[in-house]
């Protein structure tokens, strides 16, 4: 394997495997549409962060990134809650808000030479990563983006692991971690400043909605495949693995994308394990 | 403003412009007024990302930019991608938000993969597929705005036409198929027009942004009105204000972009009108609420009153009146002030004590109390020790029609479960 196709599928098997720790619980919890709503609001932090550091610099872009996670999460409860709007709706409303001020501040603020533009918000450019390499010494410490998402799979993993308990529970049943005395705002507001910032920090290599297939289509797959939460886990950080993989070559061969080539190959096993099963259901029959 | 006004008028680019958002605003209202009902509005957002590999396809089967065939692939993977969300929905374990995640997400990366095809095969002529993504509401040419018209008119064509299946399964999907209504057939054309819409309204906002036309306009006529016909002009009104708005605004300066201004517009609008609408906004809620919570406490402290004359005490003291009820003094305070004003309690030198009015209005909600305790004991067959709470809320509800029923029901009683006189 050439270094340069090593490093970039590093990336995006980092960023495939802590979307997919993170997609097991939004899609036990049903909250994939706010996961959904998340990585598109994001938009107007990432693009005042670059405004105001004029760089991708990573502290600047995680607080914004959080912020504007959590705040997404406040304004689809205060629709949701108090001014008693449907769900869906709300989280329609929200999203498409958030969105619209990052491509407004984006065309208003940026000059047409900045890295930041709406094909990179709406794709990424997982393919031209390698080129920002770090080197100390002389010796290669692999590219940014890996840099950028390796310390959150790192938080991501701490975060499982410690929390495990209390997220499974909350998982499965918000009202029995309840009353269990579980703080269930306080590991709630962590999980969604998680996904904004995997989000964030992601979304130059994948795009913006690209980031979401990855945090659903995985999950989704194991979940179809095994009602065991830590199986669920490890099955679905398989299946982002294999699917990088497989994505990433297929995409050199026929000269295309690799992010979204990626998301297509998990679609396709999505696909094919729901027509597996169905199919044996029927046989069954 | 007066200078871009005419400008709209007199400059025909910016008038197509003006006509072309109007009509794609107003037909996504009186369409997104259906999937908000049904509660779909995501399925729209959906909808709109997986057009996207249909209009790559149309583009590489047909070899042109020309609107239909692409439209024709657009229709195509729309259709399948409402197909595809139902048939996840009703075949495997996962959640409906699932559902519509996957096969926006993964429709989209199709999408996604084949515009890069394209891009590597031809060359750079694709340039004119990248407005479907974001928008190219300033770029409109008159080709585009006739195949607008045209599938505005059909789509508003079918919702007259269908008007009432349309109504049906909005609101209740069961009794129409009990009815023998083919829910199937019907759901099927409204997902044909919703799929339509998004197709015309990506041209406008783009790919993420569309569904926003579709669920903001319709969110904010709901608290305007119950009624469907109204509901439709009101978001379709709503639509076309924030798009006319989101025009101008995006014309005062060099390259400001038209979609994400109208969705700008639009979700304060929603905003405004979820807060400020005068029977269902957040604020007429929160007064409502405070009136009933003062009525309710006006109510128990009469009460109150009326319990201990019957003790004995009419001249009634703060320490009394605590003694017998569990209050927040304050709240007694400006309630029995609001007594006073109202004429029901008369104040003596810190005795209070109920008027003539307040002894009738009094006894009208003891009254109540005991009536339904007795219907819960004798026509229920509720104990004796477990009615006292519901009725401590129903009395405040009984209306006298209600009143009149239970009398009858109960034969005029006398006296209630716990042998307390029933006063007339």
């Amino acid at each position: 394997m050439e270094l340069n196709d090593f490093l970039t599928l590093l990336t995006a098997i980092t960023i495939a495997v802590s979307c997919s720790l993170l997609g097991c619980f939004l899609v036990l919890r049903k909250t994939v549409m706010v996961g959904d709503a998340i990585s598109h609001s994001v938009l107007p932090g990432i693009a005042i962060a670059y405004l105001l550091s004029s760089s991708f610099n990573s502290v600047f872009m995680l607080i914004g990134a959080a912020i504007f996670g959590v705040f997404t999460t406040l304004i689809i409860d205060f629709f949701h809650k108090k001014l008693k709007l449907q769900e869906d709706a709300s989280i329609g409303i929200t999203f498409t808000w958030l969105f619209a001020i990052g491509v407004i501040i984006i065309t208003l603020f940026t000059d047409s030479n900045t890295d930041l533009d709406q094909d990179c918000v709406l794709f990424g450019e997982l393919s031209s990563t390698f080129l920002d390499k770090i080197i100390v010494g002389d010796f290669l410490m692999g590219t940014r983006s890996f840099w950028m998402i390796f310390p959150v799979f790192l938080i991501i993993v701490v975060f499982i692991l410690f929390g495990y308990k209390g997220l499974s529970i909350i998982s499965f049943n918000e009202d029995y971690a309840k009353s269990l005395g579980i703080n269930v705002g306080f590991i709630n507001l962590i999980f969604m400043s998680l996904v904004s910032i995997t989000t964030v920090m992601s979304f130059e290599s994948v795009g913006a909605i690209l980031v979401v297939g990855l945090l659903v289509i995985p999950p989704a797959t194991a979940y179809l495949m095994t009602n065991n939460l830590k199986r669920m886990l490890i099955i679905s950080c398989f299946l982002a693995i294999f699917s990088c993989i497989i994505g990433f070559y297929v995409s050199i061969l026929i000269d295309v994308t690799a992010s979204s080539m990626i998301v297509v190959v998990s679609g396709c096993v999505f696909l094919f394990t729901f027509s597996a099963f169905n199919i044996k259901k029927m046989l069954n029959i | 403003m007066k200078d871009t006004i005419i400008y709209f008028f007199t400059d025909s680019v910016a008038l197509k412009v003006l006509i072309g958002i109007t009509i794609i605003s107003a037909t996504s209202g009186i369409v997104g007024t259906f999937s908000f009902l049904r509660k779909k509005t995501l399925v729209g957002d959906a909808i709109a990302h997986s057009l996207f590999p249909g209009i790559c396809l149309g583009f590489i089967f047909s070899g042109t930019k020309d609107p239909f065939y692409l439209m024709l692939g657009a229709l195509i993977t729309g259709w399948l991608s409402v197909w595809l969300i139902d048939l996840l929905a009703a075949k495997s374990k996962l959640s409906s938000d699932t559902s519509i995640a996957f096969v926006s997400t993964f429709f989209f990366a199709l999408g996604a993969v084949l515009l890069s095809y394209i891009s590597g095969s031809t060359n750079g002529n694709q340039s004119g597929l990248k407005d479907f993504l974001f928008g190219k509401a300033a770029t409109m040419t008159n080709e585009d705005i006739n195949v607008f018209v045209f599938l505005s008119l059909i789509i508003v064509l079918v919702v007259i036409l269908f008007f009432k299946y349309f109504q049906l399964i909005s609101f209740n999907k069961e009794f129409a198929k009990s009815i023998g209504i083919k829910v199937n057939l019907i759901e099927f054309l409204l997902s044909t027009i919703t799929v339509l819409t998004v197709a015309i309204g990506i041209q406008s906002v783009g790919v993420v942004l569309t569904s926003a036309l579709l669920i903001a306009p319709a969110a904010a006529a709901r608290y305007w009105t119950n009624n469907l016909p109204k509901m439709l002009f009101y978001s379709a009104l709503i639509g076309v204000l924030s798009g006319v708005l989101g025009v101008f605004i995006s014309s005062t300066k060099e390259n400001m972009p038209t979609g994400p201004w109208i969705v700008f517009i639009l979700f304060f609008f929603t905003l405004l009108t979820l807060l400020f609408s005068s029977n269902k906004g957040w604020f007429s809620m929160v007064r409502k609420q405070r009136l009933n919570r003062q009525k309710m406490a006006e109510e128990n402290v009469l009460k109150v009153f009326f319990q201990l004359a019957e003790l004995g005490i009419e001249n009634v003291t703060y320490s009394e009146f605590l003694n017998k009820r569990q209050m927040d003094t304050k709240e007694l305070t400006n309630t029995i002030a609001s007594l006073i004003k109202k004429g029901f309690v008369n104040n003596d030198f810190q005795l209070y004590k109920l008027s003539d009015k307040g002894e009738v209005e009094a006894a009208r909600i003891v009254r109540f109390h005991r009536l339904w305790e007795l219907y819960l004991t004798k026509r229920l067959n509720f104990k004796e020790d477990h009615i006292h709470g519901t009725a401590e809320t129903i009395e405040h509800l009984i209306t006298p029609e209600i009143e009149k029923e239970l009398l009858k029901e109960l034969k005029f009683p006398t006296a209630d479960p716990h042998n307390k006189n029933i006063p007339y």
